[in-house]
């Protein structure tokens, strides 16, 4: 069975985001690119099913600039048996990402797509529906744990109202949530190995997508910011201080 | 013209408030029609709520036992029939049903998705948080096709339950459903306790908290201030709490009058999921804590000292 994992390059989650100040976008010269921590979990997760003897081959593929090379060799590093980079200097909306990633599954025909939930960048938590959608199969989001049996997958899901369990028939995407694994780190040996693992580039042009980019975004802005208020000494304080604002 | 049609969400026979969150922000592009769309086995009791709910025009209700539970792959081709009907925008809210669910439709219409809308400009023009909540982008959406939204429930009030009467249409949806796709169970908390989404008061534990047994302290001062409880994600993680009580990017987005955050540095994941809050309380035993940033009211502190003494004076 051979896995394909999105694996997008997003700005590491510990930068501290900052908007331009004439709103053309947010500051991205020199900041610290990594992958999506959701996608690390989605490979992590395809690795461990290759573990299991559940998968043979797993597959990371990334859509995105001609740079993102050394981003999918960190996924090769991981575990990932090869990489698929379609390269275009667009960022892409994410009906055209599930567009792409479609044209992925026609070519490698993969019993598993496992996506993060969300990128950390554009938080948008639209690509694996919309890629289960035009696939016409069945979608499990926000997945906290996966077992495979037979022809079948049942995921239990993070939701609101608790832990969902969902029983999907194969081939499925897969949407993975925060808690489903912790992605192993990459040792120096394996760096060295990434190197002579297979990477196809393809065009994004090549695979003549119908773009999905139908949004246009004209303006950023900084969020509205709340003050630092008032400290008080203790809990007397601070229920007089509650009382006054007529929360208690 | 713009119509819209609102993807209902429930429970257990129960219309969650996040409907009528969706139908403020619908209200803002000022519409010719708000209509509400009921997908359920027994959708009768649900849509009777929603009807009453202020400037909805009509509900529309598709009983089906395929519909027992919201499952995307299920509801998503009965939605975008439906949405054909002449519908120039469908709203779900941004809850975990919502953003399951949106998505799929946008997809099988062949239009994008506006996610987590927190202020609609005009019909087509929108304004949403990207990076956890730092920067806040205006999108514009086209006029020609459907436009296909998520609502961030906590930037819209509920609309209000009045006199309202909308009248309620049961339809029958001809498209066929898939059955790759099936429900197992649903393992949710018991709890007394007010919905942490919905709450007017909320008391989160973080790390600081230090275990699940020490969690028995804000589970009781919530309950004497009848608040929920939330958590960060660290306090999550550590398996203190279950993952539904996660505030944050990648869990909740809430907006109660107060929010008490007892033992959260405040990291910025945790900061965007209570922006919106009336009021912060931080407790923390650290002063140098982000969270003090934010805070409304600070108190420098050990928490197991010092929320006994916040009982204390409450009697």
């Amino acid at each position: 069975m051979k896995i394909l994992v999105g694996y997008k390059r997003v700005v590491d989650y510990n930068v501290r985001i900052q908007v331009k100040p004439d709103g053309s976008g947010v500051v991205s010269d020199g900041v610290k690119l990594s992958a999506n921590p959701f996608d690390d979990i989605a490979l992590e997760e395809a690795l461990r099913l290759r573990e299991k003897g559940i998968a043979t081959e797993v597959i990371v593929a990334t859509i995105g600039p001609a740079d993102c090379q050394a981003h999918l060799r960190n996924g090769l590093a991981m575990g990932a048996n090869r990489a698929i980079h379609v390269v275009t200097s667009d960022a892409i909306q994410p009906l055209t990402a599930a567009r792409t990633l479609l044209k992925l599954i026609e070519k490698e025909q993969p019993q598993i797509v496992i996506l993060g939930k969300q990128a950390i960048d554009d938080d948008c938590n639209q690509t694996g529906q919309m890629l289960a959608a035009l696939w016409n199969r069945p979608q499990a989001t926000f997945a906290s744990k996966v077992d495979v049996t037979g022809n079948a997958v049942r995921v239990t899901r993070e939701v609101d109202a608790g832990l969902e369990t969902i029983e999907v028939d194969l081939p499925a995407v897969i949407t993975t949530d925060l808690r489903l694994n912790e992605p192993r780190f990459i040792k120096l040996p394996d760096i060295m190995k990434a190197k002579s693992k297979p990477l196809e580039t393809i065009e994004f042009a090549a695979l003549a997508v119908e773009s999905g980019d139908h949004l246009k975004t004209t303006n950023y802005a900084p969020p509205a910011k709340r003050s630092r208020g008032v400290m008080v000494k203790d809990a007397a304080e601070l229920v007089a201080a509650l009382k006054t604002k007529g929360l208690l | 013209m713009a119509r819209i049609l609102i993807i209902a969400e429930h429970l257990n026979g129960k219309l969650n408030s996040s409907t009528a969150r969706c139908v403020t922000c619908a209200r803002e592009i000022k519409p010719d029609a708000i209509d509400v769309l009921v997908l359920s086995e027994a959708p009768d009791s649900i849509a009777a709520e929603a009807a009453k709910i202020e400037s909805v025009s009509k509900v529309l209700t598709v009983a089906n036992p395929a519909n027992a539970h919201a499952l995307a792959a299920v509801c998503a081709p009965q939605i975008a029939a439906v949405a054909k009907n002449g519908y120039s925008h469908v709203f779900a809210p941004s809850t975990t049903f919502g953003k399951d669910l949106a998505p799929r439709v946008a997809a099988l219409l062949g239009v994008a998705q506006v996610s987590d809308v927190m202020k609609a400009n005009d019909a087509h023009t929108f304004q949403r948080p990207i990076y956890a909540g730092n920067a806040i982008v205006t999108v514009h959406a086209p006029a020609d096709q459907i436009l296909v939204a998520t609502v961030r429930t906590a930037s819209y009030p509920a609309a209000g339950n009045g006199a309202n009467a909308a009248p309620i249409e049961a339809m029958n949806v001809s498209v066929e459903l898939p059955t790759h796709t099936r429900f197992v169970e649903l393992a949710q908390a018991k709890s007394d306790r007010p919905d942490l989404q919905s709450a007017r008061r909320v008391v989160s534990g973080g790390r600081g908290v230090g275990s699940k047994e020490n969690f028995a302290i804000i589970f009781q001062l919530a309950d004497k201030l009848g608040a929920a409880v939330g958590a960060s994600r660290a306090a999550v993680d550590a398996g203190y709490v279950p993952s539904d009580l996660q505030v944050g990017q990648t869990g909740k987005i809430i907006a109660p009058e107060l929010y008490m955050a007892i033992g959260i540095s405040g990291a910025i994941q945790h900061l965007t999921g209570i922006k919106d809050a009336g009021t912060i309380v931080a407790i923390n035993k650290d002063g140098e804590a982000p969270i003090f940033e934010v805070a409304d009211i600070g108190l420098v502190g050990d928490l197991f000292k010092l929320i006994p003494e916040l009982e204390q004076a409450l009697n």
